[in-house]
């Protein structure tokens, strides 16, 4: 049972790192949409081993389900099928120093990581539970709570306001 | 200790998962492709604030919501870009960032 579980974690790891790495090197978008998805997979799989299935299983359905969609949807509406093919407008230099830099920042920061001292909590209150999660967001974080579904209203009526009036513009 | 009860492998995929969407702003040459690559920057912040709710924080709770109020706050910046790029790309009629240039002296 222990086996399985680490088997499946790392399956969970090399699933986000790969679909990192496809979401960033791909050189059609639709496949950087794949890529995104695939990783956001594996991080919903991570929050699993995290305690939370409920997390789980919103990344699921607002990350994969909801915005992956979305981005799919604007790559179909917006791009023609020529200019889905990315330039690659880097130099080879520009390129040798982003990865001599992004190389270095990386493993300064996991030294970082490897040298604090991480102090847990001296006692905890409540678990994980989603009675628990659901407790939290009607009593402590009400007022966030309502706050994040007037943005997403405003988002959304400013998103359909934004469309509409670039579609006026090209019929005039 | 296995891999998944240690906090440092749950921070150092985060990092990774930064890393990679700052490297991918800047090579994506269309706004869509940026857009993605700042999902996986969110994305990090989110399993960073999952890490330490599980291994660190007195109430586990809070992480667990934090995470949900990143996810809303995705798909409203998710939303409204793909608003945005679409308005950008009916006006220039390009999704190519270095064509829209219409303040440059």
């Amino acid at each position: 049972m222990n086996v399985l579980m680490d088997v499946l974690f790392f399956g969970f790891v090399v699933l986000t790192m790969a679909g990192a790495l496809l979401a960033v090197r791909a050189g059609v978008l639709m496949h950087a949409v794949l890529g995104l998805a695939i990783s956001l997979l594996g991080v919903a799989g991570l929050y699993l081993y995290l305690g939370s299935p409920f997390l789980t299983l919103m990344q699921v359905l607002i990350y994969v389900g909801a915005i992956c969609v979305v981005l799919v949807f604007g790559i179909m509406v917006g791009y023609t099928p020529n200019e889905v093919a990315e330039k690659v407008a880097m130099g080879r230099n520009a390129f040798l120093g982003l990865l001599a830099s992004g190389t270095a920042a990386f493993f300064l920061m996991v030294m970082v990581i490897g040298r604090t001292t991480w102090v847990p909590a001296a006692h905890r209150l409540g678990d994980f539970s989603i009675e628990h999660v659901g407790e939290g967001l009607l009593l402590t974080w009400c007022l966030a709570f309502e706050l994040i579904s007037v943005v997403l209203l405003i988002a959304i009526v400013g998103a359909i306001i934004l469309a509409r009036g670039g579609r006026e513009e090209v019929s005039r | 200790m296995s891999f998944h009860d240690n906090l440092n492998t749950y921070l150092i995929l985060a990092l990774f998962l930064l890393m990679m969407g700052i490297y991918g702003m800047i090579r994506h040459k269309t706004f869509i492709g940026m857009l993605i690559s700042s999902e996986l920057v969110l994305n990090g912040a989110g399993l960073n604030f999952m890490a330490f709710n599980k291994f660190l924080a007195p109430d586990p709770a809070v992480g667990q919501i934090f995470t949900l109020f990143i996810m809303g706050i995705a798909a409203a910046e998710a939303a409204i870009a793909i608003s945005f790029i679409l308005a950008v790309y009916r006006k220039f009629t390009t999704g190519d960032p270095q064509g829209v240039t219409d303040l440059k002296g």
